[in-house]
């Protein structure tokens, strides 16, 4: 499992990468990249989305 | 353009702390190196934008001009969650601002670019370098290359992602709950209730555990926001639509300029904000007012003790993590342990429900104290007035005085 970003939602604040306890998450610019071995599927990134533009999935 | 590869003091971030930080060090004579990963200094803004005029002046140093102050502010409107307001008015001789931050930021920068400071954009840090236990630099991707930059002091202020800090090895992540998750519309033909004052909204259904803004910046343009607790079911975008469409009278003719998001750290600052050759500052160090999410003023404040203490600490030869420490002591005892009591306002306020806020809103009559809250002051003096108050007052205004 690792988390996904939906662009067409993603306001690219960067409030994702800011909370990852394992910085499995990089703004870039205009782009979220997720390293899925970093990833540890905690779903914090989800919780504090203010748009709710990030999901765990498989 | 050209770059050298070795510096004094590289600066990660070119937000007003950063910008300052770059600023001050440059204007002592260090050699200095402000980088940012963007393409420009300024946006997109992940802020309020709310400030005030003696902090423009007197702490970033530079002149409230209009083209950065879109409007003066004398007071806010809180508003209850059964709708009764009080009036906050700023004391005599202060007054607050809205201002345009990329404008405000890239003043900034310029000012550091004047004191002999280089700037660098599009520069992406991916990696801090380290040598014997001491920071030494930064790995970056810069124009489709791999660069290595070496100094003596690596400031770490960019921003809430604390990447700087976190591959230094400093523990400044932080859980949901340590953090809000904030929305923002900049709009305009907004009506204002006055173009003076900010409005503020509370309640469990409006903002949990936090508060929706209205913040006039000049003629009918309002940024008008919302933070929440960053651990809340629904995201800060819901209910701040919510709010909007349930106010739809006052919304009808308004509509957006700009669309914001950020994640606020509303926790304490890190215990430990430096280390072997490196120091921390503003959002990076979770240094930011725990009750209104203000950081730009404290980061502000932060770059001028770095740059002071950076700066004689390379004068010195000495940029261990025991020299450094003496900037960490000094934000804590002006700044931090402050900060500390307001966090305990806050906790107190998480826990209170609607009822209650509307009871605090009657009760008070100096509404000054609310000004006093924010800063962590006169607890006791709100604790006594609670318990004037109804039964229902003094029940929780016990609570407070343990705490």
């Amino acid at each position: 499992m690792t988390a996904r970003v939906d662009r067409d939602i993603c306001c690219y604040c960067g409030g994702c990468t800011s909370v990852c306890p394992t910085m499995a998450l990089k703004l870039d610019e205009t782009y979220i990249k997720i390293s899925d071995e970093k990833c540890k599927s905690c779903g914090t990134c989800v919780t504090v989305c203010p748009v709710s533009a990030i999901e765990v999935v498989l | 353009m050209k770059y050298d590869s070795e510096w004094d003091v590289i600066v990660v971030g070119a937000g007003p702390g950063g910008s300052k930080a770059a600023w001050e060090f440059a204007k002592r004579g260090n050699k200095t190196l402000l980088v940012d990963r963007k393409q420009q200094i300024g946006p997109p803004k992940r802020c309020g934008e709310g400030i005030s005029i003696w902090v423009i002046e007197e702490v970033a140093g530079l002149k409230a001009t209009p083209d950065i102050v879109k409007q003066e502010i004398d007071g806010g409107i809180l508003i209850a969650p059964n709708g009764k307001e009080a009036v906050v008015h700023i004391p005599e001789g202060g007054t607050g601002a809205i201002i345009e931050r990329s404008q405000f930021e890239k003043k900034l920068a310029a000012e550091a670019i004047r004191a002999g400071a280089k700037v660098m954009l599009k520069c992406d840090v991916f990696d801090v370098i380290k040598n014997d236990g001491y920071v030494e630099g930064i790995r970056a991707r810069h124009e489709g290359k791999n660069i290595d930059l070496k100094c003596k002091i690596l400031v770490g202020s960019d921003g809430v992602d604390s990447t700087i800090g976190r591959l230094a090895g400093l523990k400044t992540t932080m859980p949901p709950s340590e953090c809000d998750s904030g929305y923002q519309y900049e709009m305009a033909n907004l009506p204002l209730k006055d173009q003076r004052k900010i409005e503020l909204y509370f309640g469990n259904d409006i903002a949990p555990r936090g508060y929706v803004w209205i913040f006039p910046k000049g003629d009918d343009v309002a940024n008008v926001g919302i933070g929440i607790n960053g651990s809340m079911e629904h995201n800060a975008k819901y209910y701040l639509d919510k709010w909007i469409d349930s106010n739809h009278e006052r919304f009808k003719n308004a509509s957006i300029l700009e669309i914001n998001a950020g994640v606020i750290p509303v926790t304490q600052g890190v215990r430990q904000m430096v280390d072997n050759g490196i120091m921390l500052l503003g959002d990076a160090a979770r240094m930011v007012n725990p009750i209104h999410g203000g950081g730009m003023a404290t980061a502000l404040e932060a770059a001028i003790m770095a740059g002071e203490v950076g700066s004689a600490a390379i004068k010195g030869g000495d940029v261990s993590f025991e020299r450094l420490k003496e900037y960490q002591d000094m934000w804590w005892k002006k700044r931090g342990n402050q900060y500390k009591k307001v966090l305990k306002v806050r906790h107190f306020f998480e826990k209170i429900n609607d009822e209650q806020l509307n009871i605090i809103r009657d009760v008070v009559e100096d509404t000054s104290l609310y000004l006093d809250l924010a800063e962590g002051k006169n607890l006791s003096q709100v604790a006594k007035m609670l318990l004037k108050a109804s039964p229902k007052g003094a029940k929780f205004a016990m609570s407070f005085i343990k705490n």
